[in-house]
């Protein structure tokens, strides 16, 4: 498949950096960026994933001046960033298990109280690691407010096992064990879970949503969570290529439908409330953002659009709209 | 300080002795006084500087610790049993990054059925993880078992699960003798990690290793326990000089010298083993008996050493092996190769003591005089109700929906825990 080849992004999303203050500049716009995930890694072309890592870590990199530890779970992440004996990573890190990076950062963030030292800890995760195995201890460490950012980097399924369904999967996805067959083909209605309410109803200091597609309300977010202490939570959305069937050039776009059609909300609460919205500036159907997945080609098979699908996935777009008043943003 | 306290109350009091900077917390019977008095030791200050963390399951006990140690702090968590079992892809977690993690294991059996009562059958399941791991043989041993450990541990970069029977010493006031701060300060030095996660020199820890170095990595582990079978004499022969008493090394003989027969056993029942060598030698029967401290790494050649002359070896275990027999007998069986055909000894496992069952002088003298007398079989299962076991075993041929075998066995024992004692 030929791509179109983009070497830099316009728009009025990203053509800022240039015209703003050197303060409110991107931390990826600048040279002394910590690169904290540095090039030479062996994730697929467009990988949302190590976008985001990057973007997150290099933020609190420079909202902790360089002082801070990183713990991450096993997946997608881990894998291709640590193929032995090389590592991508620039800063000090971490990995233990699939299902316990929210109790190893407890641990370092626990070290680093008993020895008097003001290194902070992020632990991250992808949504499998984060939202079903690893579930029991993110709910630990958030209950006993443990000084951690826990990560998790959102691209609704298990894509390091080749694209299983898990609990972040959206209905009618088409997944390796939700397969685009029968009379209900993908996920299905119903299942799953919203990791940042959840993570809202332990009353933590601060749950925020972000994007890959919006990369200063991004930093933002980071930079507001490292600015307090205690257990906070980071809800990135990170398109995959690969589990997506998404044109690997196409990962920004991707990612700005989701959060444009009302599935994927930017909101950040604080100690349980929703405190500030990142309003919708141009609403997109959901079908838009559907129609440039592959795991969703089962809605436009034969030429045919399920509308009846369709609208069961838009109405779930247009509560979050109304929920978190994204119209408004107020 | 000599003190009357709870096993449980001496090795907290110990442990607090090293210092540890993380301690977490689940809790299970029988570890709980353990953490409960060190949770004390650290509210009331007089524990300090220490973070002790409540945490949601001993998966994320464990986790903690790793995360704790591998942030260059001297971490300590307790469990049993089950627990033991929910961290288990933590525990080689923790000996796989070279974590000198110290953790007590209050022994207790594993279910299904559920049983919290004291046996060996925790440890067993995890003898492979890569941790050392010694057994107690009273409370003053459980005490300072945990003042090597730190030592050991921080020596070697390795893991170590002190193991103390459930109940039997976790739950038994004896005389203890708690030694002073300046004591182990002067015994355990400072935690200087060989790996620590610091801002200062950033690394990569835990790293994916593929087919090209797995192996090696993997041997590197295994060298690191066959290390410790030279250090851990070592450290006890330091404790001794400095705290005056013998606790810990690799194994201890009991009127060895001559024995045609020797017993062989882990933790507190030895007390008893050596009660019944006493009896059965002053009525002229040339018996002894060996208290292995050390089951991982497990020390062949001084078991075999030790166990040289004798014609008949007993290992009585608190463990079934389900489908093969007793761990420990296999381990010294294996121990045993090697020695010329002329020499072959007779190894015996006894399983006792499963899921608390007393194992008493009586039935321990019976046992060893048919195991001196060559009438006992290669697997023997101290004070088993047979009668129990073959009227389940035709109710299970008579009838496929024969139910749980566990309720029709205690409708068939009734409704008193008559047999034990």
């Amino acid at each position: 498949m030929s791509q179109r080849i983009k070497f830099y992004q316009t728009g009025t999303l990203t053509a800022g950096n240039r015209l703003l203050d050197p303060e409110t500049r991107a931390v990826q716009s600048s040279v002394d960026r910590s690169n904290a995930l540095t090039s030479g890694h062996r994730a697929c072309q467009g990988c949302g994933e190590a976008l985001g890592a990057r973007w997150v870590l290099d933020a609190a990199m420079r909202a902790t001046g360089g002082q801070l530890v990183v713990v991450n779970a096993t997946g997608c992440l881990e894998v291709f960033t640590t193929p032995y004996p090389e590592s991508s990573w620039q800063v000090p890190w971490l990995h233990s298990l699939f299902a316990n990076a929210a109790s190893v950062a407890t641990g370092v963030a626990a070290a680093m109280r008993s020895k008097g030292s003001a290194v902070r800890v992020v632990a991250q995760g992808g949504d499998g690691g984060t939202m079903d195995i690893g579930f029991g201890a993110l709910s630990g460490m958030f209950e006993r407010n443990d000084d951690v950012l826990y990560v998790c980097y959102d691209n609704e399924a298990y894509m390091n096992t080749g694209v299983q369904r898990s609990s972040a999967t959206p209905p009618l996805a088409r997944t390796a064990t939700t397969p685009a067959l029968g009379p209900e083909p993908g996920n299905e209605f119903g299942h799953g879970k919203n990791a940042p309410l959840i993570a809202m109803a332990h009353g933590i200091p601060y749950v925020a949503t972000a994007s890959v597609a919006d990369l200063h309300d991004l930093e933002d977010k980071v930079e507001a969570a490292m600015k307090v202490h205690g257990a906070r939570y980071l809800h990135v959305h990170v398109p995959c290529p690969l589990g997506w069937g998404s044109a690997s050039d196409d990962t920004i776009k991707v990612a700005r439908l989701a959060v444009q059609c009302g599935l994927f909300p930017l909101f950040e609460a604080e100690h349980g409330e929703v405190v500030r919205r990142t309003p919708i500036r141009q609403r997109q159907p959901v079908e838009a953002y559907l129609r440039l997945q592959r795991r969703f080609d089962h809605l436009f098979a034969g030429g045919r659009v399920d509308v009846e699908r369709i609208a069961r996935l838009q109405a779930i777009a247009d509560r979050n709209i109304e929920r978190f008043r994204l119209l408004t943003g107020d | 300080m000599l003190k009357q306290i709870e096993g449980s109350r001496g090795m907290a009091e110990a442990i607090a002795l090293c210092r540890p900077e993380v301690i977490c917390a689940y809790p299970i019977t029988p570890q709980t006084h353990i953490v409960e008095a060190l949770g004390e030791l650290v509210k009331s200050g007089s524990l300090t500087p220490c973070e002790f963390i409540n945490v949601e399951s001993e998966f994320s006990a464990l986790s903690v610790a790793i995360g704790a140690s591998a942030a260059g702090a001297r971490a300590y968590t307790a469990t049993s049993s089950q627990g033991l079992l929910f961290m288990a892809e933590a525990l080689y977690n923790a000996s796989g990054l070279g974590l000198p993690i110290v953790m007590t294991l209050g022994n207790r059996a594993i279910g299904a059925p559920i049983n919290i009562w004291n046996d060996h059958s925790d440890a067993m399941a995890m003898r492979d993880a890569g941790w050392i791991q010694l057994f107690a043989r009273d409370n003053q041993e459980a005490a300072d078992l945990h003042i090597q450990a730190f030592r050991l541990a921080e020596a070697l970069s390795c893991p170590v699960m002190v193991c103390v029977d459930g109940f039997i010493l976790t739950h038994a006031f004896e005389r203890v003798d708690v030694p002073t701060q300046g004591e182990v300060d002067a015994f355990l030095p400072r935690y200087e990690p060989v790996q620590v996660i610091d801002p200062a020199d950033p690394m990569t820890i835990g790293a994916m290793v593929g087919p090209d170095a797995f192996a090696e990595v993997r041997w590197l582990a295994h060298h690191k326990q066959l290390r410790a079978l030279e250090i851990i004499p070592e450290i006890a022969s330091e404790f001794e000089q400095r705290f005056g008493r013998r606790s810990g090394g690799l194994l201890r003989p009991y009127r060895t010298d001559g024995a045609e027969t020797i017993v062989v056993a882990m933790g507190s029942v030895n007390g008893t083993i050596e009660v019944v060598v006493d009896a059965m030698r002053a009525g002229g029967v040339p018996i002894g008996a060996l208290d292995l401290c050390t089951f991982r790494p497990f020390p062949a050649a001084a078991v075999r050493d030790a166990l040289r002359g004798a014609r008949r070896v007993i290992v009585v275990e608190k463990n079934l092996a389900l489908g093969m027999g007793g761990v420990l007998a296999s381990d010294v069986r294996m121990a045993l190769r090697g020695e010329p055909a002329d020499v072959q000894t007779v190894v015996h496992t006894v399983v006792a003591g499963l899921g608390g069952r007393a194992i008493t002088q009586a039935s321990l003298g019976r046992v060893f005089a048919e195991g001196h007398a060559g009438k006992l079989g290669e697997l023997h299962m101290l004070d088993l109700d047979w009668g129990v076991v073959e009227r389940e075993v035709a109710r299970m041929s008579e009838n496929r929906r024969s139910g749980p075998t566990a309720s029709n066995v205690l409708r068939d024992v009734g409704p008193s825990m008559r047999r034990i004692g």
